[in-house]
């Protein structure tokens, strides 16, 4: 299950612990990664699936087996927090937070994944606010 | 009767169609919706890892002003605005020593007391004024008209902040049949439009906005109705740049909720603003007749 995964982050510099990153994921969201039986209903029902590199239930397995390359993934921050993976799962995981979790593993080092400088100027002004509101959120440390 | 609302951001800008139809229809209620005093922004999506109460410093300190102006609910109009109060308020309710450092942290405010009730615009037109009222008052009954209703996200999940069922919602297609239009089923009504990726995936969007389109217009749908400023946006423009990548695809007009319902009842067409959408709305309604009568 080795794939190639685009992002172009360090992961060494990172500074992870050998063997704990499920431990971390599993701190900043509270969501046992354990439970996950690997059903794919998370997959089946995102929207997003498509444009992803790693299906949202191989991002659970990654984690659990302590492949931090899991933090390159596109999948990530394709994740747009619409929740359906969430309110479908069987075993009652909030994938949506463990999503997050691993966004903030990364965000939290001060590495942004948006360069706001290059947002072209009509668009700026084209976009609703709220739109630039939630991708600072999500994608800006 | 008099209510408080919450704007948020997008009311004031992009979204003043929205705003200024639903205003026009609580005037034709007989009803008078104020603008709370001091908002700030709520944040737009809710805080989604445990240690991060920060984030839900915004949406809660608008609850503390709803408080402070002696109200006990709150009216949003915006689905994202709507998503981001409940949230905060669920959980500083559910967790008090959450609330406990949050209002530690605002110590120039007053405390939270967790009174507020925040209430989505289309939640309180069919809870509190009924969509029989409205079947009542409508004079151009939307006859002819193919709509679509599409959900989106923020209305519907997480499940404790729904304000319909999370997989099979209906309070759009309710509301659709009370003003006379048809109503088009659709699986794609409670799919993701793309969201935020609106400004750095433009394409993605835009194959978003025309899976969702091309099943409706497959089904004889002629119009999209939605409630959320960000998915109207995501399917009107991104879907009218989706004309662009798909030969012979035509994105059809994406309305308010609230723009149809002031149709319907007969109020003045200037407060749905249509001069602000990417596709022409005025067209179908002219088409089926719906202006004229």
């Amino acid at each position: 299950m080795n794939k190639d995964l685009e992002g172009n982050i360090d992961i060494n510099a990172l500074k992870l612990k050998e063997g704990e990153l499920v431990q971390e994921v599993e701190d900043l969201c509270g969501e046992n990664l354990f439970s996950c039986y690997q059903c794919g209903t998370c997959s089946a029902g995102c929207p997003f699936i498509e444009d992803m590199d790693l299906a949202p239930d191989e991002v659970i397995r990654y984690v659990i087996l302590d492949k931090k390359e899991v933090l390159n993934s596109k999948t990530i921050w394709l994740c747009a927090s619409c929740y359906t993976c969430a309110e479908r799962c069987p075993r009652d995981l909030n994938l949506t937070k463990i999503m997050e979790a691993l966004r903030q593993i990364i965000l939290r080092k001060n590495i942004d994944q948006t360069d706001l400088r290059k947002i072209p100027k009509d668009e700026r002004e084209k976009i609703p606010q709220l739109a630039f509101v939630s991708l600072f959120r999500k994608n800006v440390g | 009767m008099k209510l408080l609302y919450y704007p948020g951001c997008t009311l004031k800008t992009s979204a003043k169609n929205l705003e200024k139809s639903a205003f026009a229809i609580m005037d034709a209620l007989g009803h008078e919706m104020v603008e709370m005093e001091d908002w700030n922004c709520c944040g737009v999506v809710a805080s989604l890892t445990d240690d991060d109460l920060m984030h839900h410093l915004a949406p809660l300190r608008n609850l503390i002003h709803v408080e402070d102006q002696g109200e006990d609910r709150v009216i949003t109009l915006c689905d994202m605005c709507c998503n981001t109060l409940k949230q905060t308020n669920l959980r500083v309710k559910e967790i008090p020593d959450d609330l406990e450092t949050l209002n530690a942290f605002m110590d120039r405010e007053n405390d939270y007391k967790g009174t507020v009730r925040v209430i989505h615009f289309l939640e309180f037109l069919r809870d509190e004024i009924g969509f029989d009222v409205l079947k009542k008052m409508v004079k151009n009954p939307l006859k002819g008209m193919k709509t679509m209703p599409y959900y989106g996200c923020m209305l519907l999940r997480p499940r404790e902040v729904s304000i319909d069922d999370a997989e099979e919602p209906t309070i759009l297609s309710e509301l659709l049949t009370v003003l006379g239009a048809e109503v088009v089923d659709n699986p794609f009504k409670i799919e993701c439009c793309g969201s935020y990726h609106t400004i750095e995936e433009k394409n993605l969007v835009s194959n978003r906005a025309y899976r969702i389109t091309k099943f409706a217009i497959d089904r004889g749908s002629d119009a999209i109705v939605l409630s959320c400023p960000l998915c109207q946006f995501n399917l009107d423009v991104r879907g009218k740049e989706a004309e662009k990548i798909y030969n012979s695809y035509k994105q059809v007009p994406v309305y308010y909720y609230t723009q149809l319902i002031a149709v319907a009842l007969g109020l003045d067409p200037k407060c749905c603003r249509f001069d602000d959408h990417a596709v022409d709305p005025t067209l179908l309604l002219k088409k089926k007749g719906v202006f004229e009568k």
